[in-house]
């Protein structure tokens, strides 16, 4: 038996992808590993998802049970418990090898893939932090799993390191669940984070911000759990001042330092991967470098709301239903590049042998901009421009327009020009 | 004493100022002024956090307060709430502490409780 599609994540992004593709009429095996569909929303309890969506304000745990419900009306096949462990082109053919207690190992056949496997967060291993390594040091996701899914608090006084969302969400939480939360440290002169959390998750209980602040040096107590962690001031250069040593005496200290696309399925086939994303490149179909094998949500790019990754999710399921009714003949590719203030962006590639009326780049800005202008080059061509306003790393951008007009020769390059 | 805000209403976050006149600086439009003001007064905010359960395999459910209440109120909203267990199957939605500590704002269930099928 062969499938036409495998969704591969059951996320929003898995979700939304996988509902697309089955209102095309094609036949759809979701294969998700927790013991639920949801994903890290079921753990993402606050509240601020669906303003773009649904135009209300949902917790993580509502916003994935509107997809839920929709996915369930359509009657589309899933699996839970169960996890994919190898993923093989042979031919047209994708080979997925699951694993799972109840059915052991299996292979199922699909037409085309969707990657929606979302990212994983880095970790103390990926920072160069001194001291000793003692229980208690642990990332901010994971000890949010523990306490809103499982019931667990990791610690009774808690210093954060990283002020991304997740950090500043992870501070109220524990605070409010009776953790002292001594404070939060980022290593750069801003923060990463919402000014919304910020406002409503430190200054509301007067857990202190301490910016271009690093750990430099965590102490293990006899036991080998976490005794104390010291914050250094660092310089322009991200070096530690010395002198300005704060010690903190906790027994946990969470990390929120950053998101990174998971794409290890991938490895057993040849994509072309992003060194920017650290994900693999698309065309704007969302397709990668190898036909049929298309990827969206956190694993395509680190998003910061849900919104975009469901609307992005879902156009990708829509193009992967084109895909299987052959609406596309590969012809010529073009690269998209990043250019003058522009992080990196989404798609890599415009493939003018998909049929479409808009082109829909996604970008973050390397610096903030209180007023800039996104444009878009062929060769010295300017072909859309658009003004913004406050536009910042930690928030995502996203233009679109009809690219009729581009011919297939010359690369096309994004700017942000600072007015 | 000069206070201090961010105002969150848009991306831009001004930093807002209010003296002991109360006379507001820093805004950039009209709405950091409202913002100022509802925060000086009376702030609110709504509450997310969970419930106990007594299912093995969802052994928290998540709350949250269906309206924003007065901040002042958190703490003691959180001791109530941390006092319910949830003891049947229930739906998204459904009331788990009506009307908390007289604000007129019914605590809801924001997750569907049903024990796990096998799949």
């Amino acid at each position: 038996m062969i499938v036409d599609v495998i969704v591969i994540g059951g996320g929003a992004s898995g979700l939304a992808a996988a509902i697309s593709v089955k209102k095309r009429n094609k036949q759809v095996l979701l294969i998700e590993r927790e013991n639920e569909l949801g994903g890290i929303l079921n753990q993402c309890i606050h509240n601020g998802f669906g303003l773009e969506v649904f135009k209300e304000e949902y917790t993580g745990p509502e916003y994935a049970y509107k997809f839920i419900e929709e996915f369930n009306d359509l009657k589309i096949d899933y699996l839970l418990n169960t996890t994919v462990i190898k993923l093989v082109k042979n031919g047209d053919e994708f080979v997925v090898t699951i694993s799972s207690t109840a059915q052991g190992l299996k292979e199922i056949k699909a037409k085309a893939v969707i990657i929606s496997s979302g990212c994983y967060e880095r970790t103390r291993g990926q920072i160069a932090m001194p001291g000793e390594r003692p229980r208690g040091v642990i990332t901010a996701g994971s000890a949010q799993r523990y306490l809103n899914i499982n019931g667990y608090m990791v610690g009774k006084k808690a210093f954060i390191l990283g002020s991304g969302d997740i950090g500043l969400i992870m501070a109220r939480r524990m605070h409010l669940e009776g953790a002292e939360v001594l404070g939060v440290a980022e290593i750069m002169p801003y923060s990463n984070g919402l000014n919304r959390n910020i406002v409503q998750c430190l200054n509301d209980f007067d857990i202190p911000l301490y910016l271009s602040h690093t750990v430099t040096n965590v102490e293990s107590d006899d036991s080998k759990r976490l005794k104390a962690i010291t914050i250094q001031q660092v310089d322009e250069r991200f070096n530690p001042i010395s002198g300005t040593e704060k010690r903190f005496e906790v027994d946990t200290l969470l990390l929120s330092i950053g998101l990174i696309p998971d794409i290890t399925l991938l490895d057993d086939l040849s994509v072309e991967v992003d060194q920017k994303t650290k994900s693999s490149k698309i065309n704007q179909a969302y397709e990668t470098s190898v036909p049929g094998l298309f990827i969206c949500g956190n694993s395509l790019q680190v998003h910061d709301l849900v919104d975009n990754v469901s609307k992005e999710s879902s156009r990708a399921g829509n193009c992967t239903a084109d895909f299987l009714e052959n609406k596309f003949k590969p012809r010529k590719k073009i690269n998209i590049i990043p250019g003058k203030n522009i992080l990196y962006v989404a798609p890599q590639y415009l493939d003018f042998g998909w049929d479409f009326t808009d082109l829909i780049i996604s970008f973050r800005s390397s610096k903030k901009l209180e007023k800039a202008i996104a444009k878009v080059y062929q060769g010295d061509n300017l072909v859309y421009q658009k003004r913004r306003t406050f536009v910042v790393p930690a928030e995502m951008e996203t233009i679109s327009f009809p690219y009729q007009e581009l011919n297939d020769s010359q690369d096309i390059r994004v700017e942000l020009e600072e007015l | 004493m000069a206070k201090e805000f961010i105002c969150i209403v848009c991306p831009r976050g001004c930093h807002v100022s209010v003296d002991d006149l109360g006379k507001i600086t820093g805004n950039q439009c009209k709405r950091g002024e409202t913002y100022v003001i509802n925060e000086m007064t009376n702030p609110k905010r709504v509450l997310t956090t969970t419930v106990k359960t007594i299912f093995p395999e969802v052994p928290r459910a998540s709350v949250k307060t269906k309206e924003a209440i007065p901040k002042g109120l958190i703490y003691q909203a959180m001791a109530l709430i941390n006092q319910v267990v949830i003891e049947k199957e229930m739906h998204i939605g459904e009331v788990i502490i009506p009307n908390i500590l007289n604000t007129g704002v019914d605590v809801v269930l924001t997750k569907e409780i049903r024990r796990k099928e096998e799949r």
